[in-house]
């Protein structure tokens, strides 16, 4: 069953809202807290929310042009000085574009800069490959001293923005576009590094970990799985890096198998991370629900999660499958 | 206007500066000569002449930025910190050693005083660009002084910041580029020219100056007139890369690689006489 501080409400009726409107909320609030924070944009104030910052603290607001790289290297030269600004552009170029800029001059420099992706996964639609950014979690958590964060609804991703201002250090955080369901609340648990159980079963067999707004669909695979008598865990796994190893593991050796569930390339996002943990820690059969080796391509968000195996009922047949794969 | 006393001062202290470069190069066995031996005048005359700076408070909020865009010719940059009392001069011999607080490219994490990261090109001028629009923001007087290469203005991301700095007239930023004319595969105006190069910065609404980068009062000057822009400066300092080595002046197949021990010693030998004119006290 679900935590208590989500509501079953969310199955039937529930709030619709993007995580990129929970950056323009919660840049604001992290404005509020601390006068050293900016926002940058590359001439994409309106879709990535940054303008509701503009409108808040147009004196601590830039409009860089369409000009990615620089707007990483400005951002670390304003944090250099002092300043915690945050950038925004689509992930596609913030940062697919600027990834060697954020490598030297904020990863390698250790400087608070928070880079924001918008628009990242499948869920950008219409657009098309080209925008449908599904390599960045690989990019970033690849680079030492940057935190990742990957939240899994509006109100996380308002959590995760403000907090990233006080981490003192690089973090990347991943937007989406679409209105997807609003899962956690004011008083659900947000702390960076911490994953939280979504959904927990009576003796669970399988521990269904995802990231992003794919929770959505792993808990509706929960509550199909307890249907059929499936008893699973759902943990949301919000931190890619520094990745919670003690809940990992703890849910491996209770479960003895995983399920993983991402709107990113299979190759280097959560998967990749649960495996290199779990593989040290405690081995056990796991299943991928990611994008298998695909670009992406024009289309509504919910053909497109159909069309790659992003859906409730692929994690069931994925969990069917890690339960066939378990020795004990 | 310095004092003709003072520009002598000047140019022994350059001279210095330029042994030292030999010597932790050839130390190091690998390296860039030509465009740190360039800079020498220009990196003398921003330590000891136009940069508001303390040595024994490198994190100083007064201070004025240096930013090292070309990060490769860090070496007189080190030898540069090094003789206006940083660190010692002989930490200048651990240049590229393993352990080393003098990386092969400058990592400001490691040496207080650097204040970027740096190597891979194009980078620079943006995060100089970032801290000027800082200390405006907050009405500070510091300025900002970034060097570059000629080469280095090939890289795209170079012009996003010239464009920027040019929007936001950003007069508290000077970029002095080396204008040396050489590059990795040759010669600039071959490998990819850059003239009309002033003109370039010009329409990107720049204030731009052109001096002879070995001219230590003339670069004074420029930078003191850069003072009085409503826009960012450009000085282009007109450089001979190598300089002071005659056998290997304007000689681009000297930009990424150090001297011999045996070659080492002609070059030392030259500095020290400045070219046969005086007597060593080494001979």
């Amino acid at each position: 069953m679900l935590i208590e501080t989500l509501s079953e409400k969310i199955f039937d009726t529930p709030e619709m809202a993007a995580t990129r409107d929970g950056f323009g909320k919660g840049s604001v609030e992290a404005g509020k807290a601390d006068e050293r924070v900016m926002v940058l944009t590359a001439d994409l104030a309106e879709s990535t929310r940054a303008e509701w910052f503009q409108k808040e603290f147009p004196n601590r607001f830039i409009e860089m042009g369409v000009a990615e790289q620089n707007m990483a290297v400005v951002a670390s030269g304003l944090a250099n000085y002092g300043k915690i600004p945050y950038t925004t552009s689509y992930a596609a170029f913030n940062p697919g574009r600027n990834w060697e800029h954020i490598r030297t001059t904020i990863a390698l420099t250790k400087l608070p800069v928070i880079v924001c992706g918008m628009h990242a996964g499948l869920q950008t639609g219409a657009d098309g490959a080209t925008h449908q950014m599904l390599e960045d979690i690989a990019l970033m958590r690849a680079l030492p001293n940057v935190t990742v964060l990957s939240p899994c609804d509006a109100e996380e991703a308002k959590k995760a923005t403000a907090a990233a201002a006080r981490v003192g250090g690089p973090v990347y955080i991943r937007f989406g576009r679409e209105k997807t369901p609003v899962m956690t609340t004011s008083t659900t648990p947000f702390e960076i590094g911490t994953g939280i159980e979504l959904w927990r079963g009576v003796a669970p067999q399988v521990a269904l970990v995802s990231t992003g707004v794919l929770a959505y669909q792993t808990l509706l695979a929960a509550k199909q799985l307890e249907t059929q008598g499936i008893s699973v865990v759902v943990a949301n796994i919000h931190t890619i890096k520094p990745i919670d190893e003690t809940l990992l593991e703890k849910l491996a050796r209770e479960c003895g198998a995983v399920v993983t569930v991402e709107e990113h390339q299979m190759t280097g996002g959560l998967g990749s991370a649960v495996a290199e943990t779990l593989s040290r820690k405690y081995p056990v059969p796991q299943e991928y629900i990611a994008v298998q080796n695909r670009f992406g391509q024009s289309g509504k968000a919910s053909e497109l999660f159909a069309e790659y195996g992003l859906t409730s009922e692929r994690i069931v047949e994925a969990t069917a499958r890690a339960i066939s794969r378990k020795t004990i | 206007m310095l004092s003709s006393a003072r520009v002598r001062e000047l140019n022994a202290t350059a001279e210095q500066i330029r042994e030292t470069i030999v010597q932790m190069l050839v130390a190091a066995g690998s390296g860039h000569t030509a465009g740190p031996l360039g800079m020498a005048d220009v990196f003398t005359a921003l330590y000891f002449e136009v940069l508001t700076h303390d040595p024994k408070k490198p994190e100083w909020p007064e201070r004025d930025w240096l930013i090292l865009s070309n990060g490769h010719i860090v070496p007189v940059r080190y030898a540069a910190m090094a003789h206006a009392g940083y660190f010692p001069v002989a930490e200048c011999l651990t240049l590229r050693q393993f352990g080393s607080r003098l990386q092969g490219h400058p990592e400001r994490e490691l040496l207080p005083g650097l204040e970027t990261t740096s190597g891979p090109l194009g980078e620079g001028l943006g995060q100089a660009a970032g801290i000027a629009y800082g200390l405006r923001m907050d009405g500070k007087p510091n300025r900002v002084y970034c060097i570059m290469g000629d080469g280095e203005q090939n890289e795209g991301s170079v012009w996003e910041s010239v464009m920027w700095a040019g929007k936001e007239k950003l007069n508290n930023l000077v970029v002095i580029v080396d204008r040396n004319n050489i590059q990795i595969d040759g010669m600039t105006e071959q490998v990819m020219p850059l003239e009309p190069f002033a003109d370039k910065y010009r329409a990107f609404n720049w204030n731009v100056l052109e001096v002879d980068g070995h001219n230590i009062p003339q670069f004074v000057a420029a930078c003191e007139e850069s003072k009085q822009s409503l826009r960012p400066t450009l000085i282009i300092a007109h450089t001979i890369p190598g300089k002071g080595v005659k056998e290997i002046e304007g000689d681009y197949r000297w930009h990424g690689k150090p001297p011999s021990k045996d070659e080492a010693k002609r070059f030392l030998e030259e500095l020290r006489t400045l070219g046969g004119k005086i007597s060593s006290e080494h001979q």
